[in-house]
């Protein structure tokens, strides 16, 4: 394993080129419109330097900071799954009379380097895949998209204001999957990145930049500063097994309760990054010479979602607030052998009357506690 | 930034194998079952879809209208490329299904999902028991048994309809009712004028029968509720849970596990189904709006 | 009369003991009817219960423009006639063999003048027989249902 190095803030500039000239796409933070935007870099200057966010349920801030990180910054309401599992995307076209459908022709750029991926989005891009690249019928433009992907990550030392990664074991150290992982650093000793190696690709990138050694000292204190973020999490999921809970929970009352709050607006579903539910649409136009199918995001919060027979199997907001929140905590397990979750807290963020999903997993946990009480000792009321 | 000035080692985003992509089939053959009912016989334009079990369903594409799911309703011992499909006019694409005819180009893939598994029940008692549509998924049980008889033991078919004009197949039905080796329950449940068959719920034949639980495996398609009783009955028979099979269905938009509209619960009824075994689906479908 | 073996091939008799089913027995008989024997009309006093063996009896009402309609038939295994139970004891449907016939017949005065006279015996029959209404009335409400029919329709 290659040693550890150490890249100034001009050296992560030299990595963006370097990347770029490379073939790369790279895609990094950017701050647009009073937000952090995942968009395309062209140079190291449109990182949003000394920006950082407030966020909190149902409120997401950017704020001045004191110093000129980079990364100081917790996620914003994008995720990379958009670059891997886009939005839209033209499934088949056919046209003339016979019908012979036929992919898109038109290539699009597949190597895409993604710049300051968190621990959380580390393992939600490896949850991704194996929903999409791992079953039997593989997502053939996931794949592609994500066999050509570089990844430099980036250690978390200030937690966010509605992170969990902790509590879901996602975080805050990047687990495996990165080409480079970086720990930013601000202090006496200057503006510098501490950057440890995760693939020969990240070996030969590394190998071309302007860079030092880092000394074991170096390595051991940016590790610790991610540790100790584990410590200052603002919440945390209840220390239960959320998969027994969910199962447990199909007839609680907290899901009425949820219903009177949750608007099914679904945007917990569009920013979550391991949310991947797709629906197709097939179109033709005047001539009906032309037909086309593509596919775009879908959420299960959708009335039409569960659509069958005339009337939707999900109708009621809590029986879809329920599906949700099982599919990501619960029976992701059933169907992709881990949870679905990544502690992200994006879905808090972006929900707009403020429902966090680890109070909810909370609340779960003591009504089903209450319940079992109950039933021990008959007629003691909570 | 053009971002399109990439090396040249880019593939186009769908190419290679894709899993969503239709395989024409041509209509080669038309018959109206009942007013709203077609079944449709495809034979691939090229290349043919791999061999479907009993069970099986496809994705089926009228382009530039949509695309649904509709289990085979065909001969499985007959790997010939050709498939049959039984679709009933309920929605926007069943229509334009329904409205194909021979010589149009639909698409096609699959087949996909899980099968009834004639070959585990061999030995066994067949009690087969659809309701409405749902005689056209177990038909191919029908086929596949009637082609090797005597790996079976007795093969029972209770079927319930609304009414006699309602019924699908109707000429094979009379054929299997002539059959020596097989019996057949046919009820009702709307009074008809030109029928002296049985008149009640398909549970009601069902409830008749003489069974020797344990040498049976049954075989449910049907609208769920009628699963349901239809299950309640069997067990009241002393049939296990795990000898019960039913052909269960949800929304599905891609068919091969990628759009996660088929959930029921921790189950992908793409592919952990449509065929589950009773013992395994009979607490989710006991919750409501799951 | 019918032995105490052949009752207890009918659920409705699940409650009772040997010694109850003997003396149901008592006023039982194998009866056949032909196809097309009208077993009891509509409207007329209720009198008797079958216990179907084999063949198939319809249920109908005539429906003035419909003919007779056959609303349910019945078939081995099934009982025929609760009518003369309760108030006020007619029949609600006719009933008529549409083939060959084979039934026990119950003496239904005579079954319930034991029931009377023995509540031990009396509950248990009238559970039986709450039972099949019970089975008749989830069949009848999954037919209300129109399961079959199409989303077009509603």
């Amino acid at each position: 394993m290659t040693e550890a190095a150490v890249l100034s803030r001009a050296g992560l500039d030299e990595l963006i080129a370097a990347l770029i000239a490379d073939g790369y796409r790279v895609v990094g933070p950017t701050r647009r419109d009073d937000a952090i935007v995942l968009a395309e870099l062209g140079s190291g200057a449109q990182l949003p330097s000394g920006w950082g966010v407030d966020s909190a349920p149902g409120r997401y801030r950017l704020r001045r900071r004191a110093d000129e990180a980079v990364f100081g910054h917790s996620a914003g309401s994008q995720s990379w799954k958009e670059f891997l599992h886009p939005a839209r995307q033209l499934l088949w076209s056919a046209d003339g009379d016979g019908f012979s459908p036929a992919p898109p022709a038109r290539p699009e750029p597949v190597r895409q380097a993604f710049l300051g991926v968190r621990a959380c989005d580390l393992a939600a891009i490896a949850k991704l895949g194996v929903v999409l690249g791992g079953g039997a019928h593989p997502d053939g433009a996931f794949a592609r998209r994500r066999e050509g992907l570089f990844v430099v990550a980036a250690g978390c030392t200030e937690p966010g204001g509605v992170c969990f990664c902790a509590s879901m074991g996602t975080g805050p150290q990047p687990g495996p999957g990165y080409d480079l992982a970086l720990t930013e650093r601000i202090d006496s000793g200057g503006h510098r990145f501490i950057v440890e190696v995760g693939s020969a690709a990240g070996e030969r990138v590394l190998s071309g930049l302007t860079r030092r050694g880092a000394t074991g000292a170096e390595v051991d204190e940016a590790r610790g500063a991610v540790e100790a973020a584990a410590a200052h999490m603002g919440r945390q999921m209840p220390a239960v097994d959320l998969r027994q809970l969910l199962a447990d929970s199909r007839e609680s009352p907290l899901w009425a309760d949820v219903a009177d709050r949750c608007l099914t607006c679904g945007n917990c579903t569009m920013v979550c990054p391991t949310c991947f539910c797709t629906s197709t649409e097939d179109t033709t136009d005047l001539t009906g010479e032309h037909a086309q199918r593509s596919q775009r995001w879908a959420s299960c919060f959708e009335v039409d979602f569960s659509y069958l027979h005339g009337g939707s199997v999900r109708v009621s907001g809590a029986s879809r607030y329920r599906q949700w929140i099982t599919h990501k905590l619960s029976t992701w397990h059933d169907q992709f052998g881990s949870s679905g979750c990544v502690g992200c807290g994006r879905c808090i963020a972006w929900c707009p009357v403020g429902i966090d999903i680890t109070a909810e997993a909370a609340t779960l946990a003591e009504l089903r506690e209450a319940s079992a009480a109950g039933e021990d000792e008959p007629g003691e009321q909570f | 930034m053009s971002a399109d000035a990439v090396s040249a080692a880019v593939a186009p985003a769908g190419a290679g194998g894709e899993t969503m992509l239709p395989v024409p089939h041509r209509v080669t053959g038309r018959l109206e079952e009942t007013r709203d009912s077609v079944t449709l016989r495809l034979e691939p334009c090229g290349a043919a879809l791999p061999p479907f079990a009993a069970g099986q369903f496809t994705m089926l594409c009228r382009p530039g209208v949509g695309e649904i799911a509709i289990s085979i309703s065909g001969d499985p011992t007959v790997a010939d490329g050709s498939l049959t499909h039984t679709i009933r006019d309920v929605g926007a694409v069943s229509r334009a299904l329904c409205q194909a005819q021979p010589g149009d180009v639909i698409g096609a893939r699959g087949p996909y999902g899980t099968s009834w598994g004639l070959d585990t029940a061999v030995g066994r008692d067949l009690v087969i028991v659809a309701g409405g549509v749902g005689l056209a998924p177990v038909r191919p049980i029908l086929l596949g048994a009637l082609a090797a008889r005597d790996a079976y033991r007795r093969i029972v078919l209770v079927a319930g309809a609304r009414s006699p004009a309602e019924l699908l197949f109707r000429e094979q039905l009379a054929q299997w009712t002539s059959l020596p080796g097989v019996e057949v329950e046919l009820t009702i449940d709307q009074p008809a004028a030109d029928w002296d068959g049985a008149v009640g719920f398909v549970t009601e034949p069902l409830a008749r029968l003489t069974l020797d639980p344990r040498q049976t495996i049954a075989f449910i398609c049907g609208p769920e509720p009628m699963m349901r009783f239809s299950a309640s009955v069997l067990l009241g028979q002393g049939v296990a849970a795990g000898d019960i099979r039913v052909s269960l269905e949800r929304n599905m938009k891609c068919g091969v596990g990628l759009c996660g509209h088929c959930q029921l619960g921790p189950l992908l009824l793409c592919r952990d189904g449509p065929v589950l075994d009773y013992a395994r689906v009979q607490s989710l479908l006991d919750v409501r709006e799951l | 009369m019918s032995s105490s073996e052949e009752l207890a091939g009918f659920a409705l008799f699940d409650r009772l003991t040997a010694a109850q089913r003997a003396l149901v027995a008592e006023a039982a008989r194998e009866v056949t009817f032909t196809a097309g024997t009208r077993l009891f009309d509509e409207g007329q006093l209720a009198s008797g219960c079958w216990l179907i063996r084999a063949g198939q009896v319809a249920l109908e009402t005539a429906v003035p423009g419909r003919g007779q309609v056959v609303v349910h038939t019945l078939g081995p295994g099934d009982v025929l006639g609760w009518s003369w139970l309760v108030p006020p004891h007619r029949w609600h449907f006719s009933a008529t063999a549409t083939g060959l016939v084979r039934a026990i017949q119950l003496e239904t005065t005579q079954l319930l003048a034991l029931a009377d006279g023995d509540p031990a015996l009396g509950y248990p029959l009238a559970l039986g027989l709450f039972e099949v209404l019970l089975g008749r009335l989830q069949n009848t409400r999954s037919r209300l249902l129109d399961l079959y029919g199409s989303p077009r329709e509603r």
